[in-house]
């Protein structure tokens, strides 16, 4: 592996932070374990000369799927809101956001 | 204290400009693309974001987006793709928002300004497609913050140029002429106090004549194009100080405080942005061929330069009144039809009407001469009658008013209103009679060689009928009667 | 006649006969349920307000268990995920509605592995689902819970989903049939997804005949996911002919790996000799770059999986954690505590190794190179199905496993989809069915891939086998 791919806990501390999960000490410390294992692993990838290879992001060989700008029925308030616990005056509410 | 020798500094301004399409259902389902509803009333599964909903594309907003490219003559992508833009943020429901990094539907445009009487081009750099977020309301009595969804999923246009703008006022320049561009294409409601069409501006200063860029901030927060001018303005002078003062311009958002008059620095305890794109697996490519392009072509209208030039050679109008006239392509329609009419009226005098009383009127109203009931047929008929004498032109102005309001004919609205003109020599005459005896200071003035006086009395004439009275008439009348004419 | 061990087509033919009604059938899946549940654990709810028979007009009046992460209108979802706890879709996920619109019966959602993430049902917040073949074994996974309640006779018939082998790894540990249709065959929509490119609902049932049945009721174009395929859904049933002759059957070479157990090579092989019976020819083949496969696939699944996750924030419905006091701010704090909390350890994983391969400075060497190997794995496939119709191979490695072995060792757990992960990058139909049993008595899983939407020549190869065999009669002990 290159240098700079290697994986310690404060580098999973800022993964966890990009994927909002507060992670537990305990939980850092076992992550760090396991990314660095599966990372070695999949290093073999590197073993193989992609530089000509198209990336597939698709298997599909579909294109232009679209559909016409017909309005269709929306939920009512009362069916949105209702998806969860979490609603005030007709909107759903979050803890204050420091703009 | 600043030192004495002052450097001169150059701004570059590059913009960013958010279009709200009007299509009439948002960009990936079927839900209508409405302001102004109940907070969330206008959503479903797919614009909520809830597991296991996925996105369809509306062939209308590609559409608008391949229209948008051509009238700002940038090239489009033969194969487009969208990409995930993953952050998290309350009104942002899937945690990522769909928009297209590496392939955008345009690229490599330009719009000419005319700054100062000048033509400028300047380079679009790109445009792509992507979903708006929904609102977010910060309400400090309740403690928390409250989300409304309606507007999440509404198609967006976000056009970005090259940093070509070197004021404020040709940042102005082309915001105006990119707004007309897109209400003549007819894809947006180009409304900045609405939201509807949005402003983020990158500023950096350099010293002139070189080529290399400064340090930039971006402004955002900006709610009238004036307020990107003032922001700007304000900017460029904050970095002209801190440049002036040997310091550095540091890299970051800054947010235009309007009633402060100044920017201020958002300053984030969050991380840097880590955006992580990467292909959208839920939409397919899409190959924007040459029939689509076509196609697009075919629905683009004339565009306002276009425009300004042909309604000057057409109707023979001033520069000036064509100039005002393609500021609103759905009045200048009205006006090619009303000239079109041949009611004999001249064009300059339709002109005259339009950007007089006509305009006054949508003005007080806020409206477009689409979304009131006024008709070629009622306008030219009213101008008709002012121009051969039935109705004065106060009188006009306020049958105007009515017909606006009511779609009534012309006609109607006379005899309703009892606005007919008096016209007839009897009536007049007597009248005539009375104001020269109310007023018999002015007469002998009139007398005594001041003809302007005239005026004075037709005005009181006026008054006496309420305006009716046709002050052509009135004022032959005068001058028989005092100066033997 | 104990109707809850019979086939959907066997019970359709009593019902049409008027020997049995929808509502027999019912009762008699719900005693079973009754009495098999707390043992099997097939399912995270069981649901009590299921119409009890169907319309007499229906097409398929047969009760069905529903993987966990269909979302089912009104009835809670999990996707047997805290997270998403009390969430009640407010829609039918696609599959679910024409299910409900051919009359079948939904008994309930069947367990899985948390968001589908895993190999052995162990994964799921509300309880491991145990092998009706041995209780001490797992499912399988992650649609352990849907090929349990299949195997248990506690569901006629399941729907699964299979992003790396989910359908098809529990169909073998449970000696059922599952199949994973072509990429584009079903519907997506409404299938809570995990990884956007390779997800895939397909039936888990008691034989051939069932599969090509609720393969037909559930696949075809859907306007609501631009991924589906406007290709005509063919009825499956005329292909469920005994006849291979000529066939061209391709052995991987590459499949025949260190760490397989005897006795599963040992059943390929018997299953080998069944087909040559039966006329087919069989040649050896290459899928070269078959050992690159589980990387490749845990770079871009996981990839595909953080972003799909990053809708669980606590925001609009599921499960909202607010720690006790600040530590960034109260909205960032609420996200983070809500996923903390909310998913588990090898969600955690998952989504911290999708996140660290897509973000800046690791996007070419990690997500946008497995894309490119992924193009590789494809065109393996593509020269491999120039010189065969149909590529044999086992369904796993092993057997099942015991419940708790592998739990420790993430990457072993990962080892164990290496038969099965590289059909889902090529976007292939593959079919797992009943080919042995193990001196355990566990079953042991054939694998049949075909060409995409070639599912007509996978039945006929899969209904070949199965008229040849009898493994597919056998019944579990937990009956």
């Amino acid at each position: 592996m290159k240098n700079k791919k290697i994986i310690n806990e404060e580098v999973v501390r800022s993964v966890a932070s990009l994927a909002r999960i507060n992670l537990q000490a305990a939980e850092v410390k076992q992550l760090t374990k396991n990314l660095e294992d599966i990372l070695h692993y999949v290093a073999k990838l590197e073993q193989l000369d992609v530089s000509r290879i198209q990336p597939t992001s698709h298997v599909l060989p579909l294109e232009n799927v679209y559909r016409e700008d017909i309005v269709k029925p929306s939920l009512s308030q009362q069916e949105a809101l209702s998806i969860g616990p979490y609603h005030t005056k007709g909107h759903f509410n979050v803890p204050k956001v420091i703009a | 204290m600043r030192p004495s020798i002052s450097i001169e500094f150059e701004p570059v301004i590059g913009l960013e400009v958010h279009l709200q399409l009007n299509t009439k259902t948002k960009i990936f389902c079927g839900c209508a693309n409405t302001f102004g509803r109940e907070p969330n009333s206008h959503t479903c599964p797919v614009c909520l974001g809830l597991p296991g909903t996925l996105p369809v594309l509306n062939k209308k907003a590609l559409e608008y987006a391949i229209k948008i490219a051509l009238a700002l003559h940038c090239e489009v992508n033969p194969l487009i793709k969208f990409d995930r833009k993953n952050y998290y943020y309350p009104d942002l429901p899937k945690g990522y928002q769909i928009s297209q990094y590496d392939l955008p539907i345009a690229q490599h445009g330009l719009l000419v300004i005319s700054s100062g009487g000048q033509a400028k081009k300047i380079r679009i750099r790109r445009g792509h497609l992507e979903e708006d977020a929904g609102k977010l309301i910060h309400d400090d009595s309740l403690g928390c913050s409250l989300v409304d969804y309606n507007r999440t999923g509404t198609p967006l246009m976000e056009i970005v140029t090259e940093p070509d703008l070197h004021s404020s006022q040709e940042a102005y320049d082309y915001l105006h002429i990119l707004k007309l561009t897109l209400q003549y294409l007819d894809v947006s409601d180009c409304d900045m106090e609405k939201g509807s069409l949005r402003c983020d501006a990158n500023v950096s200063l350099r010293e002139k004549g070189s080529t290399t860029l400064g340090t930039k901030t971006e402004l955002k927060n900006m709610n009238s194009f004036k307020a990107v001018k003032t922001a700007l303005d304000f900017e460029i002078r904050r970095h002209q100080e801190v440049l002036q003062n040997g310091e550095r311009v540091v890299q970051e958002t800054r947010l235009w405080n309007e009633t402060k008059g100044t920017t201020f620095s958002m300053r984030s305890k969050e991380e840097a942005h880590d955006y992580r794109y990467f292909p959208e697996p839920d939409l397919v490519p899409f190959v924007v061929d040459k029939k689509m392009i076509d196609a697009a072509r075919q629905t683009l209208p004339e565009m306002p330069d276009v425009k300004l030039q042909r309604l000057i050679r057409d109707y023979q109008i001033p520069d000036y009144d064509a100039g005002i006239l393609i500021q609103d392509p759905a009045l200048a329609d009205f006006f090619e039809q009303c000239a079109k009419a041949n009611k004999g009226i001249e064009s300059k005098k339709i002109c005259n009407w339009i950007q007089g009383a006509l305009l006054q009127e949508l003005n007080a109203r806020k409206k477009s001469v689409t979304t009131i009931s006024l008709t070629v047929q009622n306008f030219t008929d009213l101008i008709l009658k002012v121009e051969n004498g039935a109705l004065s032109n106060l009188a006009g102005k306020d049958v105007l008013k009515y017909i606006i309001d009511s779609g009534k004919s012309v006609d109607a609205v006379i005899q309703e209103k009892g606005l007919a003109q008096v016209s007839d020599d009897q009536t007049l005459d007597g009248i005539v009679e009375n104001v020269i005896k109310e007023n018999e200071k002015v007469v002998q003035q009139v007398k005594e060689g001041k003809a302007s006086a005239i005026g004075f009395l037709v005005g009181q004439a006026m008054k006496k009928t309420e305006g009716k009275a046709n002050p052509k008439k009135i004022g032959d009348l005068f001058r028989r009667r005092l100066l033997n004419e | 006649m104990n109707l809850h061990e019979l086939t959907a087509h066997e019970l359709l033919d009593l019902i049409k006969a008027k020997k049995t009604s929808s509502q027999d059938v019912y009762a008699a899946v719900k005693k079973q349920i009754q009495a098999k549940e707390p043992q099997v654990h097939a399912y995270v709810r069981v649901n009590e307000n299921a119409p009890m028979s169907s319309p007499p007009k229906a097409d398929f009046p047969i009760p069905i268990a529903i993987k966990d992460n269909m979302c089912i209108k009104g009835q809670e979802t999990t996707c047997a995920s805290a997270i998403l706890k009390g969430f009640k879709p407010p829609y039918d996920a696609t599959v679910v509605k024409k299910i409900k619109q051919s009359g079948g019966m939904i008994l309930g959602n069947a367990n899985m592995d948390e968001f589908a993430f895993g190999s052995s049902t162990e994964n799921s917040h509300f309880g491991v689902t145990r092998n009706p073949w041995n209780l001490a074994c797992v499912p399988g996974g992650s649609s352990g819970g849907s090929a349990a309640a299949v195997a248990a006779h506690e569901a006629i018939w399941a729907l699964g989903s299979d992003t790396g082998g989910s359908i098809r790894q529990p169909a073998a540990f449970c000696g059922v049939v599952g199949l994973k249709p072509t990429y584009g065959r079903v519907s997506r929509y409404g299938l809570i997804a995990f990884a956007s490119s390779l997800d895939q609902i397909g039936p888990i049932t008691k034989d051939v005949h069932d599969a090509a049945l609720l393969l037909k009721m559930i696949a075809g174009y859907d306007p609501m996911d631009s991924t589906s395929v406007d290709v005509p859904v063919p009825d499956y049933t005329r292909s469920l002919v005994n006849n291979v002759k000529n066939l061209k059957i391709g052995i991987p070479k590459e499949y025949f790996i260190e760490g397989i157990d005897p006795q599963v090579k040992q059943s390929l092989e018997k299953a080998i000799d069944v087909f040559k019976q039966c006329g087919a020819q069989f040649q050896q083949i290459s899928l070269p770059h078959t050992e690159y496969a589980i990387a490749t696939y845990y770079i871009t699944a996981t990839a595909e999986a953080s972003s799909n996750l990053a809708r669980y924030d606590g925001v609009r419905f599921g499960l909202r954690e607010i720690p006790g006091q600040t530590r960034k701010s109260p909205l960032i704090d609420m996200f983070e505590e809500t996923r903390d909390k909310g998913f588990g350890a090898e969600a955690k994983r998952r989504i911290m190794l999708g996140t660290y391969s897509l973000s800046a400075g690791y996007y070419d060497d990690y997500y946008l190179r497995g894309l490119k190997v992924r193009t590789l794995i494809k065109e393996d496939f593509d020269n491999a199905f120039h010189q065969c119709d149909a590529i044999l191979t086992p369904t796993a490695p092993t057997t099942a496993f015991k419940i708790g072995e592998k739990v420790s060792n993430p990457l072993d757990m990962y080892l164990s989809d290496i038969f099965t992960i590289s059909v889902n990058l090529a976007g292939l139909p593959a079919m797992s069915l009943p080919c042995g049993f193990s001196r355990e008595g566990l079953p042991i899983g054939l694998q049949i891939i075909t060409k995409p939407f070639a599912e007509e020549m996978l039945f006929r190869v899969a209904y070949t086998y199965e008229q040849n065999t009898d493994w597919h009669q056998r019944k579990a002990p937990i009956q």
